[in-house]
């Protein structure tokens, strides 16, 4: 098992840093640059911020120079937000998203889970159809129209919870995004426990547990949930990353101060550094949930372990 | 965000902000109340909440260069001229100034009671220390043509002088003096704009690039800073030191970040903003039937236009087709039937200042029928007709309205002149790297807004060497004229000079203007004090809340 740890995490080294390369000189290959204005600059001015910013150095050496400065946790300074460095943008926007994505995806599991499960065990029932007609709505309605359409009913019409913005970062002001965000991902986890509860339900391991006579809820919870949410929790890997970094529409339409936005004004300004350095922050996260991922199937399934 | 899924969010908001009707929102509720019996009482509350719009990129008024920034600078620093609720000049650090016989020299008399927001006395010598870094090419400033009428700004900025030559002195401790170049007579406006305003040498050397942070930065204006949440607002508080504090009525005012409109718009109609930063502009018959006494509509001191490429054929050397093409347009059908926001149709390029007499096209005052007529012939002229049909390409940035625009013009000219063009988006970086690379474009979407007040912000742009002239536009007697004006001390005659350059520029139509922009926003019924200006400035030291 240690092993199997050890050469993961070293897996993990040259994928960051392919990441980190391709990223570096794609961006730099987009035509247009952080200094083109509708007003070309002064040519004294637009050299100097040019040399401020390390532009006018050789490709290769900047990279050299942004790679020291990642081992430095040092992001550099953001191009578009003067005042700021882009480490204390991601410090800054990250728990923003964090918050909201950790509650979005533990309502998530919780609904998604228990109304998969429910499906499953009363297959081809009232509660069965109706969860799975609920969860394909879920999954067609996209958010960018579940989440104005929220917005519309209820904080412009009945004006119970506010239509967007931090607040005064209570908890009513989480209600309207979690739910549009979770909305997607409950309905998508239920599909995936129904599913692959209804296979575990039909193996031999729990036919066996039933024919020794224990009692139902002691078949489904100790020996049928376990193996039923193995893809699960591959799926709940990447998707915890993708949640957590922020969702560029949710954080968008409900005016959240996260990281998501800052992938796209980032890149739509070409602000080299900041777009960099989110895309490297993503990749960490998904790379070290991934691991987790990895880790928990060990836990879940023993065939994993002793391969 | 790909392209079709954005077209899809698009329609979906439209759909979902559409189908609202009035609810609980504004329109339906009894609003006599507002300002209580007398209609002038106040809120005990003095809070303004308003959508600014996208984040603003810095609180350091010498690297602005957003809108975002400036709405807010404003309300932090003060220039030695100030601006009304209306957009007049009026008197701001300095309480009078003097002007030479030659238009060159500027004398100001600073209040001796203004101070900074930590309690300093605010010297003649800060504002030295400001304008110098502001034109110091080391201060990175994006907008330091602001200050160019200053005598030797340009050689500072170039490196090729030291900034203490710059022509800014302090003759006394309240007495300052500004030499200029030439005689500029807009350098009034210029001085209430965010690179005319003082910074806090002692912060700045204290904290460096961390100054603007809260708790750092030292202001002058009616507000001081409290909060900056990237993404979220920034919080300003009443600034006790102002000179003029006595009148400042709101206590804090929210400048919320506001990237997407409808967004804004559902925040705006949940009550949780006073005001927005703007509408989307597809909401505009909702808002009209729904919200019509909170829309406000203004003229704004902005021109949409297309510049033609003359630098390649076809359009180089060849103004009748330029021409022909501009009066195939039919200007009405875009602002009142594709905007419909209030938008001015137009046949000039510097849209209305005052003092400055506007020019058109000669055929402005025809009928739209007699364009065509002219435009066809022109077009015969240029050597174009039924057997040789031009082929051209419009290009412009991606967005709904300029596509809009540009599939209209697309056809107007297939159906007036039988012009095939094509159309062509880029994302808005690559679109300002072809556009000035002036090789692959033909005809391009251009708008401008004025960072002044005065024609000169206009015209100056279409200068051969211009770095925004985009078309390029070369003619050394438009050349000339623009120059000439810059030296001219008379007013009047300066203003001719212009009017004259702007005349040429209509003949030889390297662009052609399509209309004036406005600025439509929503204003909640008990924000007083609020006065629309053409520059859209709105210092918040005038605003005030009506109880309601």
């Amino acid at each position: 098992m240690l092993s199997y740890t050890i050469r993961r995490l070293l897996g993990a080294i040259p994928t960051l840093l392919i990441l980190i390369g391709v990223a570096f000189f794609l961006i730099r290959a987009a035509p247009g640059g952080p200094f083109d204005r509708e007003r070309s600059l002064l040519p004294e001015i637009e050299a100097n911020l040019n040399a401020a910013y390390h532009l006018d150095e050789p490709l290769y050496q900047q990279f050299g120079r942004y790679l020291w400065g990642l081992l430095h946790f040092d992001f550099g300074p953001s191009f578009q937000y003067r005042d700021y460095t882009v480490t204390e943008l991601i410090v800054q926007g990250f728990p923003v998203s964090l918050t909201l994505g950790s509650i979005a995806i533990v309502v998530a599991l919780l609904v998604g889970i228990s109304a998969g499960s429910i499906a499953a065990l009363k297959q081809n029932s009232r509660w069965d159809h109706g969860v799975m007609a609920l969860s394909m709505t879920g999954i067609s309605i996209p958010n960018f129209v579940m989440a104005p359409l929220l917005v519309l009913v209820f904080a412009v019409n009945l004006r119970w919870l506010p239509a967007g913005g931090l607040g005064d970062g209570s908890l009513r002001n989480l209600v309207l995004p979690v739910t549009a965000l979770a909305l997607p991902q409950i309905a998508y986890l239920a599909r995936l426990t129904r599913g692959s509860m209804i296979e575990v339900l039909r193996s031999n391991f729990v036919r066996t547990a039933r024919a020794q006579g224990l009692p139902t809820w002691q078949v489904i919870v100790r020996h049928a949930l376990k193996p039923a949410l193995l893809p699960v929790v591959s799926y709940l890997g990447p998707a915890t990353a993708h949640v957590i970094t922020g969702s560029v529409v949710i954080e968008q339409i409900f005016s959240r101060p996260g990281l998501g936005r800052f992938f796209v004004t980032g890149a739509l300004n070409r602000d080299y550094t900041l777009v960099m350095g989110v895309v490297v922050f993503y990749g960490v996260l998904i790379i070290v949930f991934n691991f987790l991922v990895d880790l928990a199937y060990a836990w879940l399934d023993p065939k994993v372990r002793y391969r | 965000m790909s392209k079709h899924y954005g077209v899809l969010a698009m329609l979906a908001a439209s759909l979902v902000a559409g189908c609202g009707g009035a609810g609980a929102g504004g329109a339906g509720e009894p609003q006599a109340q507002i300002g209580g019996a007398s209609g002038t009482e106040l809120a005990e509350l003095q809070v303004l909440r308003v959508g600014n719009g996208a984040e603003l990129q810095t609180l350091d008024p010498h690297h602005a260069e957003d809108t975002a920034s400036f709405n807010v600078q404003m309300n932090l620093y003060e220039g030695l001229v100030a601006e009304a609720a209306n957009g007049d000049l009026v008197p701001g650090v300095a309480k009078d100034w003097t002007i030479s016989e030659d238009g060159k020299t500027y004398v100001f008399n600073m209040r001796p009671e203004a101070r900074w927001s930590n309690g300093d006395p605010l010297t003649a010598e800060d504002f030295v220390y400001s304008f110098r870094r502001g034109v110091d090419p080391k201060t990175l400033s994006v907008y330091s043509y602001i200050l160019t009428p200053l005598l030797h700004a340009d050689d500072i900025t170039a490196g090729k002088r030291p900034v203490e030559d710059l022509g800014v002195r302090a003759i006394d401790e309240h007495t300052l003096e500004i030499k200029l170049a030439n005689p500029t007579p807009y350098f009034l406006g210029l001085l209430s704009h965010s690179m005319s305003t003082p910074v806090h040498r002692a912060t700045l050397e204290a904290h460096g690039e961390q100054w603007t942070r809260p708790g750092n930065l030292v202001g002058n204006g009616a507000f001081k800073l409290d909060e900056w949440v990237v993404q979220s607002h920034v919080k300003v508080v009443r600034n006790p030191y102002y000179w003029d504090n006595a009148n400042t009525k709101l206590e804090e005012v929210y400048f919320y970040a506001t990237e997407d409109q409808n967004a804004e718009l559902q925040r705006f109609r949940a009550l949780e903003l006073d005001m927005t930063e703007i509408i989307p502009s597809a909401q505009i018959n909702f808002l009209r039937e729904n919200y019509a006494k909170e829309l406000v509509v203004a003229p704004y001191l902005g021109s949409y236009y297309y510049g033609f490429n003359v630098t390649r054929p076809p359009f180089k050397d060849n103004p009748k087709l330029r021409r022909a093409l501009s009066l195939a347009v039919n200007r009405d059908v875009i602002t009142k039937q594709i905007l419909n926001v209030g938008q001015i149709s137009s046949y000039g390029f510097v849209p209305p200042i005052t003092g400055y007499t506007q020019q058109n096209m000669v055929e402005a005052s025809w009928t739209q029928e007699q364009r065509e007529a002219e435009a066809k012939k022109l077009y015969a002229e240029a050597g174009y007709g039924p057997d040789k049909q031009l082929r051209t390409q419009i290009m412009y940035n991606t967005q709904e309205d300029h596509r809009r625009i540009a599939v209209a013009i697309q056809q107007m000219w297939k159906q007036v002149l039988g012009v095939e063009a094509e159309i062509l988006n880029q994302e808005w970086k690559v679109f300002i790297d072809t556009r000035n690379r002036k090789v692959d474009t033909q005809v391009y979407r251009q708008g401008w807004i004025g960072d002044y007040n005065d024609p000169f912000t206009y015209l100056e742009l279409m200068r051969s060497t211009a770095g925004q002239n985009d078309t390029g536009y070369n003619n050394p007697e438009y050349d000339r004229l623009v120059a000439a004006s810059q030296s001219a001390a008379e007013p009047h005659a300066r203003m001719e000079l212009l009017q004259e350059a702007e005349r040429q520029l209509l003949a030889d139509m390297p662009l052609m203007p399509l209309y004036i922009y406005v600025r439509p926003r929503m204003v909640q019924p008990w924000v007083g004090g609020y006065e629309s200006n053409i520059m859209d400035h709105h210092r918040h030291k005038y605003t005030y809340i009506l109880k309601h």
